[in-house]
């Protein structure tokens, strides 16, 4: 039912082992793994699960990774982007393959979620691979009927180093041709000739640009590296937003 | 009892390849330095820090940063054991050793304690028995890696107990208290070992 | 790098905290023991990378929850929350 409240049932949450069924590169560090989940309860969008890895020798590490797949598609998609010397990304991204188990518990989550219902105006303000959970509120916001669409406009701004890390390309510039949908990038290191987007840090003109009036009340969502979603809400809220309706997620300093 | 694990096929982590030997148990080798921090990083201007001995009779011995600096430097090169199972090999401190420290505090009177509880800037404790923080083996330490020690590895001075787990070398430490009896720091009364010998393992209270 | 820049959010806890409450508590209200503020778990910064999750109040800094994994228990410190509010109806975070 695409226009009520999803609610996830309390259940204990249990480690389970999830099945690699396709792997899909989105940019060159950045890969989409889709998952078959035994006994998957469902998700709201926002939601994230804790993928476990553990060595032969008993050697663990754990981190969490936002779900990007929508609440009414299938399979579960994880997109993760490899960061360099790290624990646990360049695994799934280099070495997981197609029939591999890979062992997460979830969906975890309930204060950076949004459904439908809750409505809008929606604010998404994404750094880096921050933009994931963000990317699962619009596949969910395109899912839903004309009219509850109709009724909640939503504008992405999605900060990226260069036009090659923006992740799902293809598809927000498709979206973004739907009336209710307004994506905007900003590339911070190196654009490509001819780019008439942003070309600097998000800050607080730009902001001001892309945010409804207060008195539309927004939903607001920002996910990235820590510093940009600190700095971000500050200012949303500097400029009459209220705080409680500004809701962030901390992916660390890489984001 | 915990089931039989998942094992993820392939799965090394980030681990150097390194000589047995020098690895307490379970550990593994990083060339990295990682952060760890329980809380924000404090930030104390040099004009304001200074590092005190307190006894439990209200006696006290006070550094300002100058007259701390006076006090003669040692260099040790130490391998360092984090509970999260990353060793680190043949780090370069400068700092001062804690003996000299409390053999100031000694003269001055103090009573001397079984124990001693590390405390900081941002309110971080851990505790250590005395011995650990004598015969040579701690310092306060400055210095790292031939430049002033970083605020997010504990600058302007951590202590540096390289022997023992590194959670007992506690960043942006401002003094010892020193206690007749063992009193449980900040991850001590979570469950952390008071002692803290990587040799042994002692990671959590109960760890022989 | 600061420790400020590595820091998560009660997010990231989340799983954790699935371990000790029975249902989700990012969007639960908790009050600050030391200086009184109201917020949103999702919104206290998560620190204590490996060795435990410390959750700070973002207005004060002090340690509202503290928990550590050890071998057979949970350890569970919450005496920097005075009160906590957790909804009945998740879906209405």
């Amino acid at each position: 039912m695409p226009n009520e409240p999803a609610t996830v049932p309390a259940q204990r949450l249990e480690w389970r082992v999830a099945t690699v069924v396709d792997v899909r590169a989105e940019t060159a560090r950045a890969r989409t793994l889709v998952l078959d989940v035994p006994q998957w309860p469902g998700h709201r969008a926002g939601q994230h699960v804790d993928v476990r890895l553990v060595a032969e020798d008993g050697y663990q590490a754990q981190r969490s990774y936002s779900i990007a797949s929508a609440p009414e598609q299938r399979s579960i998609e994880l997109t993760v982007e490899r960061i360099e010397n790290a624990e646990v990304s360049p695994y799934l991204c280099d070495t997981l393959v197609v029939g591999d188990g890979l062992e997460l518990r979830g969906p975890i989550g309930g204060y950076f979620v949004w459904d439908i219902a809750l409505g809008g105006p929606l604010l998404l303000v994404a750094g880096g691979s921050g933009i994931v959970p963000l990317m699962c509120m619009l596949r969910h916001h395109a899912r839903a009927t004309p009219s509850a669409r109709a009724r909640v406009p939503v504008r992405l701004l999605y900060s990226a180093r260069t036009w090659d890390d923006v992740i799902y390309r293809e598809e927000l510039q498709s979206l973004n041709e739907r009336p209710e949908v307004d994506v905007r990038f900003t590339l911070t290191r190196d654009a490509p000739s001819g780019w008439t987007g942003y070309r600097r840090r998000i800050d607080g003109e730009m902001l001001a640009e892309v945010s409804p009036p207060v008195a539309e009340k927004l939903r607001g969502y920002v996910c990235g590296p820590t510093a940009l979603v600190e700095s971000v809400a500050t200012q949303l809220v500097e400029m009459g937003h209220d705080p409680s309706r500004v809701r962030t997620e901390r992916f660390g300093p890489t984001g | 009892m915990a089931d039989k694990p998942f094992i993820a096929r392939g799965f090394q982590g980030r681990r150097a390849a390194s000589s047995a030997g020098r690895l307490p148990p379970g550990q593994y080798e990083t060339r990295d330095f990682p952060v760890l921090s329980a809380g924000p990083t404090p930030r104390v201007p040099l004009n304001k820090w200074d590092f005190t001995i307190r006894d439990t009779q209200g006696r006290s011995v006070r550094w300002s940063w100058e007259e701390f600096q006076a006090l003669p430097h040692d260099k040790p090169t130490v391998d360092i054991h984090c509970v999260t199972k990353w060793s680190k090999f043949d780090t370069t401190w400068e700092g001062i050793s804690v003996d000299t420290l409390l053999d100031a505090a000694k003269t001055a009177g103090l009573a001397e304690g079984a124990f001693v509880v590390a405390f900081c800037d941002g309110g971080y404790t851990t505790n250590l028995p005395i011995d650990d923080v004598s015969a040579g083996k701690a310092w306060v330490a400055f210095g790292y890696d031939g430049a002033p020690l970083p605020p997010e590895h504990g600058g302007p001075a951590r202590l540096l107990v390289p022997h023992l787990y590194f959670w007992k070398s506690a960043k942006w430490v401002r003094g010892l208290q020193l206690l007749p009896k063992d009193q449980p720091g900040f991850w001590e009364q979570l469950g952390y070992h008071d002692r803290g010998d990587p040799w042994q393992e002692q990671r959590y209270q109960g760890d022989p | 790098m600061q420790s400020e820049e590595m820091r998560l959010d009660g997010n990231a806890a989340g799983g954790t905290l699935r371990e000790l409450f029975a249902q989700d508590v990012t969007a639960a209200l908790a009050t600050c023991a030391a200086c009184g503020s109201l917020g949103a778990i999702g919104t206290l910064l998560e620190y204590g990378q490996g060795m435990g999750v410390i959750l700070r109040c973002p207005s004060c800094d002090a340690a509202m929850l503290r928990i550590v994994h050890t071998p057979g228990w949970l350890r569970v410190d919450a005496s920097g929350i005075s009160v906590m509010m957790i909804p009945e109806n998740a879906s209405v975070a």
